[in-house]
């Protein structure tokens, strides 16, 4: 049975730099690296020192929080350093790779006839429950909740970003599997969207809900599909995982072994012939963002996609949750009367001498200039324009701003992720950053109520 | 081309960093972010942006208030001349309107209000970004230009000087500047003004450049408005057409006549996404209705000829668009997205209720026949209440979802397939 989501309110942004369907090796990364900033919330514990040799998909170090929950490597090898910044606290975690590569053994796993509780222990010490995320609070599950609901997002809206159904191409028996240890974990439905015209994998998949949505960006975003399915009230938990992680889990619970193995896009401008690459997770990014060549050497390198991912640099490494890598051209140049003069080289909501309102399907070659300065929050509507979900988003955005914990939690902070106000902030106006600001608000009403 | 512009670039780009942390930095940006947009890339967050600014977003609304203000300059010079030697009675624009000898009068009379009005007013933002430390903000760009368009013609300077200075620190600064101010500043200084020298605000001199130094002698001349005339329950004394209405060639204030070049700003403005169509529409339709009431009261006999309010009330219902400031109020002033209300189902109700009223005031003022900037300045003050109700409607859908939710059992595996067969 299926259930059709048409979202209207949204823009799609059209970059240059999509990635053409084809798959290549990248050449394997001698270090690979764990970034800690990709786990917002957890305090780590080491449980190997440094020197010593891991296997792919051994414990690192778990969180001090839930001394259950493994964080593992992704390749076996040394582990040769570990970052640490201001309080001693843990930045990155590198490990030297083996030349011949040895996997760690978790152990099969009979899904059918495992109880939750079973299921949940043996993601947690395999390293696999970090990509199940909940919400409220956008953070790794708290395993000892009770979710109402499990949602898959298998369409991407997310501009330039990879494209789930060629991803999760021939991967249905690591989803099936994945997906029926997912349903033993709620009551609730595991609820999957996917496009209306895709022929996902996922649709075909035994134990699911699935819902066909159209329309523009943030049709894809989970957060936009939770809204519209099944709001998140007060008290309630969902959870949500993405399906190139789904593959991950599913393959452990198949053949006991954690592999870090995904396909991922390298996509954006700057990239000669943007195109998707077979690597793991942690590897270093210049090992395949140089493949086919490089435009400018003025660009910046993105973990993910361009609303949503994180900054990073050629010698930076692959992030946990990440399918894409971006890289556009730095903006940071001064630009003549840019304030005033026509613009035809530029996205815009609004036709204020602004004019890619004419050709909707024209691809734009954007970079990270501001365009603007930050300003207090004057125009209104704005945001309303391309933000589907049943929440007023200036209004939450203030409350957030002056803390007001009441306010925050009436107006639905719950229901949120920073990534749903990604799209806010890029049209905004007097340019403020939406998704900290968010993110501040999720963190503080986390630590005042839990 | 390019290296001499490198070079300024460059320089002011060295500038810049000078003046980094000193206490002159935003003065010294203000010029800067004018001449260029900033080199300014993004941190947090998205890392691709719109193409909008404020800066763009001000100068749109300026771009339509460009045509209005050169209508006003010429329409100064025309109901100066024409009050002195009559209307002529085979009109024609070129001939009668375009004319050097009126614009000459604009340029004497409508610049130096613009001049001191952006003046005093930029002064007073640049001195309050230095001593608070933060950039100029762009609001005082579109305030700048509202505020000379809305005054009587003779308005002496140093009272629109003084009026500035008030509405800009008691209206806008006090509050915390561009974003965080309740009642739309252009309209504080107007009401300034209005309240504090309500001899040069208002009457039937005020509104020709000259009537009111001419008043007295043998040269005397009239500057009535159609309001006022229709408020003295004078109606039939004035010869003005339907068509001068709409285009504009009436005595008021000197940018609101021109119903015609009004109502094309604010096509631009909605086409341009800048400024609410909602507010706009709602306006409109409220001003209408009020209009149409007072209609039927005068049609059923309830108010006579001999009522004061009958030359008001009796005025046909859409023709009070065309007079007075109502139409420039709604366009320019209604559409503040600060001081309006910020909901889209508030705008309704908010644009509903300035021209409601508006109406109402302009009725029954009997000694100031315009009600329009009052209007607006109420409902500003009323926007946040209006908005908190549509804020608790949202609030109110959120807890009724809760109180139909199921409440899910601590641990999923006892009763999940119970509840699993209930939820289907």
């Amino acid at each position: 049975m299926s259930k059709d989501i048409r979202i209207r309110k949204g823009l799609n942004i059209n970059l240059v730099g999509a990635a053409e369907k084809a798959t290549s090796k990248a050449v394997l990364s001698n270090v690979y690296a764990i970034n800690l900033d990709d786990f917002h919330g957890v305090t780590p514990k080491m449980i190997v020192k440094q020197g010593a040799e891991v296997k792919a998909g051994e414990a690192l170090f778990f969180d001090k929080n839930n001394e259950a929950m493994m964080f593992v490597s992704p390749v076996s090898g040394e582990l040769i350093e570990i970052n640490r910044g201001a309080r001693r606290r843990i930045l990155s975690i590198k490990i030297l790779a083996d030349k011949t590569q040895t996997g760690f053994e978790h152990g099969s796993f009979d899904t059918a006839n495992a109880t939750s509780q079973e299921i949940k222990a043996h993601l947690l010490k395999s390293g696999c429950w970090p990509f199940v995320k909940q919400r409220p609070y956008d953070i790794i599950a708290n395993p000892d909740a009770n979710p109402k609901a499990i949602f898959i997002s298998g369409y991407t809206t997310a501009p330039l970003a990879a494209d789930s159904d060629y991803i999760l191409q021939g991967k249905e028996k690591e989803l099936q599997a994945a997906i029926t240890a997912m349903g033993k974990l709620t009551p609730g439905k595991v609820h999957v969207s996917v496009n209306t015209k895709s022929n996902s994998p996922l649709a075909g998949l035994k134990g699911i809900e699935v819902h066909k949505i159209t329309g523009p960006h943030p049709a894809g975003l989970v957060g936009t599909q939770i809204n519209k399915i099944d709001p998140i009230n007060k008290g309630e938990v969902v959870w949500t995982v993405s399906p190139q992680d789904l593959v991950i889990i599913g393959e452990l619970l198949l053949t006991g072994k954690f592999n870090a193995e995904r396909i991922i896009a390298l996509v954006g401008s700057s990239i000669k012939s943007p195109q998707y690459y077979s690597t793991k997770m942690g590897t270093e990014i210049s090992t395949f963002l140089y493949g086919n060549g490089v435009n400018d050497d003025n660009f910046r390198v993105i973990n993910g996609d361009v609303l949503t991912g994180s900054k990073s640099r050629p010698d930076g490494y692959l992030g946990f949750y990440n399918n894409t890598v971006t890289a556009i051209p730095e903006g940071d140049d001064y630009e003549l009367f840019g304030w005033n003069k026509p613009v035809f080289n530029k996205i815009s909501t609004t036709r204020a001498m602004t004019f890619s309102w004419l050709n909707s399907k024209k691809k734009y070659d954007l970079n990270t200039n501001t365009n603007g300065e930050h300003r207090a929050f004057v125009v209104t509507g704005q945001y309303e324009q391309v933000f589907p979900l049943d929440i007023f988003p200036m209004q939450l955005l203030k409350a957030c701003m002056v803390k007001d914990l009441d306010e925050m939690e009436q107006l639905g902070l719950y229901e949120v992720a920073p990534e749903d106000f990604s799209l806010t902030e890029f049209v905004c106006i007097s340019k403020q950053p939406h998704q900290k600001i968010i993110r501040e608000g999720l963190d503080l009403l986390y630590k005042e109520i839990g | 081309m390019s290296d001499k512009r490198l070079t300024f670039k460059k320089r002011l780009h060295i500038l810049k960093h000078h003046y980094r942390d000193k206490k002159m930095a935003p003065a010294f940006n203000a010029f800067h972010t004018f001449l260029f947009a900033p080199d300014e890339t993004t941190h947090s967050g998205s890392h691709i942006r719109g193409a909008d600014d404020l800066k763009r977003t001000m100068n749109t609304v300026i771009m339509a208030l460009i045509p209005v203000l050169l209508f006003s300059m010429f329409n100064a010079g025309y109901q100066h001349y024409a009050a002195i030697g009559g209307f002529p009675s085979d009109f024609s624009v070129m001939e009668h309107f375009l004319t050097w000898d009126n614009f000459w009068i604009g340029i004497i009379k409508v610049l130096p209000l613009v001049a001191i009005s952006y003046g005093v007013g930029l002064v007073v933002e640049f001195i309050f970004a230095v001593i608070k430390g933060h950039e100029v903000e762009e609001g005082y760009l579109v305030t700048g230009m509202l505020v000379p368009l809305i005054v009587p013609i003779d308005t002496p300077l140093w009272m629109l000087a003084v009026s500035v200075v008030f509405g800009v620190v008691i209206g806008k600064e006090v509050f915390g500047g561009t974003g965080m101010n309740i009642l739309n500043p252009a309209l504080t200084i107007r009401a300034f003004l209005f309240f504090a020298y309500p001899t040069w605000m208002s009457g039937d001199k005020v509104w020709v450049h000259e009537a009111v130094e001419r008043a007295g002698t043998a040269d005397a001349i009239s500057g009535e408005t159609i309001l006022g005339y229709l408020a003295q329950n004078k109606g039939a004394e004035f010869t003005y057409s339907i068509s001068d209405m709409f285009f504009g060639f009436i005595p008021g204030s000197v940018g609101e006549t021109s119903t015609f070049l009004i109502l094309l700003g604010g096509l631009f403005l909605v086409f341009s996404k800048i400024a609410s169509w909602r507010i706009m529409l709602s306006a409109i339709i409220g001003s209408l209705l009020m209009g149409l009431i007072f209609n039927v009261v005068v049609d059923a006999g309830i108010i006579g000829e001999t009522s004061t309010f009958y030359g008001l009330m009796s005025f046909e219902y859409w023709q009070h668009l065309l007079v007075g400031g109502l139409a420039f109020g709604i366009v320019y002033m209604a559409t503040d997205p600060v001081t309006g209300s910020q909901t889209n189902r508030g705008k309704w109700i908010y644009g509903f209720l300035i021209g409601f009223i508006s109406v109402m005031i302009r009725v029954f003022n009997p000694a100031y026949p315009e009600g329009v900037f009052l209007a607006i300045l109420l409902m500003n003050v009323f926007a946040p209440t209006i908005d908190h109700y549509v804020l608790r409607g949202n609030i109110k859908k959120r807890l009724k979802r809760l109180k139909s939710a199921t409440i899910l059992p601590k641990d999923s595996d006892s009763k999940a397939e119970e509840l699993k067969a209930e939820t289907v």
